[in-house]
């Protein structure tokens, strides 16, 4: 078995690891497909949000897109505020499972006041991401089992004005492009002709550049794929059209809308880009849409997140341990404002007692007086009705001791009266 | 595959979600692999000819007779050696980590401590790594994926060394217990010792790779079932050649006939690599990543006083204070 160094391309981190050529076959090919295996049992999550004024044609074209028919509830326009709406379906097509999310903003571009219209999506997306970590910092996580909530394609529906775009899309897919991959697509095509298509797809992307909107480019380092999607890249915006009804073309079922001078067919490709679309987005690029959602969008808020939290990386000697330090001294700074917090609320107890203790004794004091004058009173009264009492009882005795002298009296006097007349008679 | 989807919209036609699969295996491809390997065992036991043999490459220096030129480590020593093969267009980097003077000494109390330590250190690494504000986007994996345990095939019972040092370390790492140079007996010792090595492993309570407790549905535990019970492989490693009925066939020459290497009928090499490479190797990272390191994770948090009943760290802490 010789040592020999082969020449394939030795990977730029690798460099000083030895290539080896293999004597035999080993089996380790099978590798990508133990990977892909394992995924396939485990589903596969993809999360698209659209986005785009009432009425622009979001949900037919998910219809259009995924080739069946979801919940689809007609929205008003007179929301008061810009809401979302998340439904998630399960999708199976030969042995792999999708679990796909379509969220779709309610009541966009509405408003009389669209100064605010951006934040409910962008706040949408940062909870998405907020969830994630959350997992992640757990010390007890399941990040292999988690339901991957994140956005991983944003299609932005471009009313189709043939003009420009409305400053509300500027603002809106700026305040987006670091945290989500932006699709920009124009709705409603059928309304443009294809010469004003081709004038407004080249004012669009000039505005954009020009006002430094990031939009999702398609990936070019595949060889496989670079040579289509450079040229899809060439083709943003897409101009497309949904429909979900059937119309008769030569002797073909075709999707397509109907007009009295013509009939447009969804999938054909002269008509308008929505294969386009569908290729790119599900058929090339849908792995790289959630590896870059993974790796730079939720990287870059996670980032964001922890600095503002004031963690920090420090010297590379104390990592996990830093993370705790951070941690523990906010920690004990939080504790610290706890026992603060709790010594005020005690000392506002204390004062409220006392206060109160000092009126209930003030009230207690008020009323010892009231009875005491009470008290007073009453004594008083009971003075004066025993002096009366007992005149009257003095009152009495001496009539009764006079009733007793007059009564003698009267009786000595009878009986003197009695004696003189017994001696009348004699 | 016998998941049921549960039912959500009836799709009416062909869309591509199914292309995904493609896209995420070219993806794969370009990455490429990672793979780390560890062998332990005390020395005369054909560790690095059995990784050279299961590799079909030198992927492992063999220390030469070290009664000649080396001596035998006083401590046991961690020698990670580092190369990139590629197949089929799968560029894969295996480190192979040999564990020279493992149950050497006259003293071998205590000779896992180096190797337990190696392994934590790997995952403290990968852990420093993964807690970075600003991380790589792809964080380099030097985490032990499995160890090769090699069991000497005295016929008998294991020895005490081998029960403990794999009672220590099953739950820190995948252990893959193989009876080396399995030659040195025929097929009934053979079936015997494995016996009696499966019976002590039990009642050890050793739970080596693949752990019944990480069986993930019927399906996988059916598969997994028969590898237990086939384990530990009795094996025989060889990267000389040999002509045998006319084919080049890898082997052990003897005076009393040629010892194929990959013959099933003459020692289980072919059935390890199978299981080893051609099967599982995916899944001996998938075990390392989800449940291994993330014990050690969990261990490590753990013990910097930080929140032991509250689940989120940080977040909910911040919420409260601001």
């Amino acid at each position: 078995i010789g040592e020999a160094v082969n020449d394939t391309e030795i990977d730029i981190k690798d460099k000083g690891v030895r290539p080896l050529s293999l004597a035999g076959h080993v089996g380790f090919d099978s590798l990508p497909d133990q990977l892909v295996n394992k995924s396939i049992c485990q589903g596969f999550c993809f999360n698209i949000l659209c986005i785009g004024e009432t009425g622009i044609g979001k949900s037919t074209l998910m219809d259009t897109l995924f080739n069946t028919n979801f919940e689809n509830f007609e929205s008003s326009h007179f929301e008061p505020q810009v809401k979302l709406r998340a439904q998630t379906y399960d999708l199976q097509e030969s042995n792999v499972r999708l679990r796909l999310t379509v969220v779709n903003t309610v009541g966009f571009g509405d408003q009389m006041n669209k100064q605010e219209s951006y934040q409910p999506v962008v706040d949408y997306i940062d909870r998405q991401f907020e969830s994630y970590l959350q997992e992640e910092l757990k010390i007890k996580r399941s990040l292999h089992n988690y339901h991957d909530s994140r956005v991983h394609a944003c299609l932005y529906f471009i009313s189709p004005s043939g003009h420009s775009l409305k400053s509300l899309d500027l603002v809106t897919m700026k305040k987006l492009d670091s945290k989500v991959n932006i699709i920009p697509v124009i709705a409603k095509a059928d309304t443009i002709s294809k010469s004003e298509l081709h004038k407004f797809k080249i004012k669009i992307m000039s505005e954009l550049v020009s006002n430094g909107v990031q939009i999702y480019q398609f990936p070019l380092d595949d060889e496989t794929v670079a040579k289509v999607n450079t040229t899809m890249n060439g083709h943003l915006p897409f101009a497309v059209v949904g429909s979900t009804e059937e119309v008769s073309v030569g002797n073909k079922m075709v999707k397509a809308r109907q007009y009295p001078w013509g009939v447009v067919q969804v999938e054909n490709e002269n008509h308008c880009d929505f294969v386009k679309l569908r290729e790119m987005l599900i058929c090339v690029n849908m792995e790289d849409l959630r590896e870059q959602t993974h790796t730079r969008h939720y990287e870059l808020y996670r980032r964001c997140k922890l600095e503002e939290m004031g963690f920090k990386d420090t010297d590379p000697e104390c990592k996990p341990v830093s993370l705790q330090q951070t941690y523990e001294a906010k920690r004990q700074e939080f504790l610290v404002e706890l026992q603060k917090r709790e010594d005020e609320m005690r000392q506002m107890f204390v004062q409220r007692v006392k206060e109160k203790e000092a009126e209930l004794k003030e009230a207690e004091r008020e009323l010892q007086s009231r009875f005491e004058h009470l008290k007073r009173i009453h004594a008083d009264e009971k003075a004066t009705l025993e002096e009366k009492k007992r005149l009257l009882d003095e009152d009495q005795s001496s009539f009764s001791k006079r009733r007793a002298a007059a009564q003698l009296l009267q009786a000595q006097s009878l009986t003197a009266n009695g004696k003189k007349d017994k001696d009348r008679k004699k | 595959n016998s998941h049921n989807s549960s039912g959500g919209s009836t799709l009416l036609g062909y869309i591509g979600i199914d292309t995904i699969i493609e896209q995420m295996r070219k993806k794969t491809m370009k990455t490429g692999f990672d793979f780390n390997i560890m062998v332990v065992g005390h020395s005369g036991l054909g560790k690095s000819t059995l990784v050279n043999t299961l590799f079909k490459s030198h992927v492992s220096r063999k220390s030469a007779g070290w009664a000649r030129d080396e001596k035998i480590p006083k401590t046991v020593e961690i020698k990670a050696v580092s190369h990139v093969i590629e197949e089929g267009g799968v560029k894969m980097k295996l480190t192979v980590v040999d564990t020279p003077g493992f149950g050497d000494q006259i003293n071998n109390d205590n000779c896992w401590e180096p190797i337990s330590k190696y392994i934590n250190e790997q995952y403290e690494k990968f852990l420093k790594e993964e807690v970075n504000i600003t991380r790589k986007k792809r964080i380099p994996d030097t985490r032990v994926h499995c160890c090769i345990y090699f069991i000497s095939p005295t016929g008998h019972f294991l020895r005490q060394l081998d029960t403990e040092f794999m009672k220590r370390l099953s739950h820190s790492v995948n252990i893959i217990p193989v009876i080396a140079k399995a030659d040195t007996m025929t097929l009934e010792e053979r079936q015997e010792f494995k016996q009696r090595v499966r019976k002590e492993l039990e009642v050890s309570g050793i739970e080596f790779y693949p752990q019944k407790e990480f069986d993930e549905d019927m399906e996988d535990k059916s598969d997994n079932d028969k590898i237990r019970e086939a384990m530990p492989f009795a094996v025989v490693g060889s990267d000389k050649e040999y002509q045998v009925n006319g084919k080049r066939v890898l082997g052990r020459k003897t005076a009393w006939g040629i010892v194929e290497v990959e013959n099933p009928n003459h020692c289980e090499f072919a059935q390890l690599r199978d299981f080893l490479i051609r099967s599982h190797l995916q899944d001996l990272k998938e075990v390392t990543h989800n449940i291994h390191y993330e014990t050690y994770r969990a261990k490590r948090l753990n013990e910097n006083g930080g929140l032991r009943d509250e689940p989120a760290l940080p977040l909910t802490l911040y919420r409260l204070l601001f």
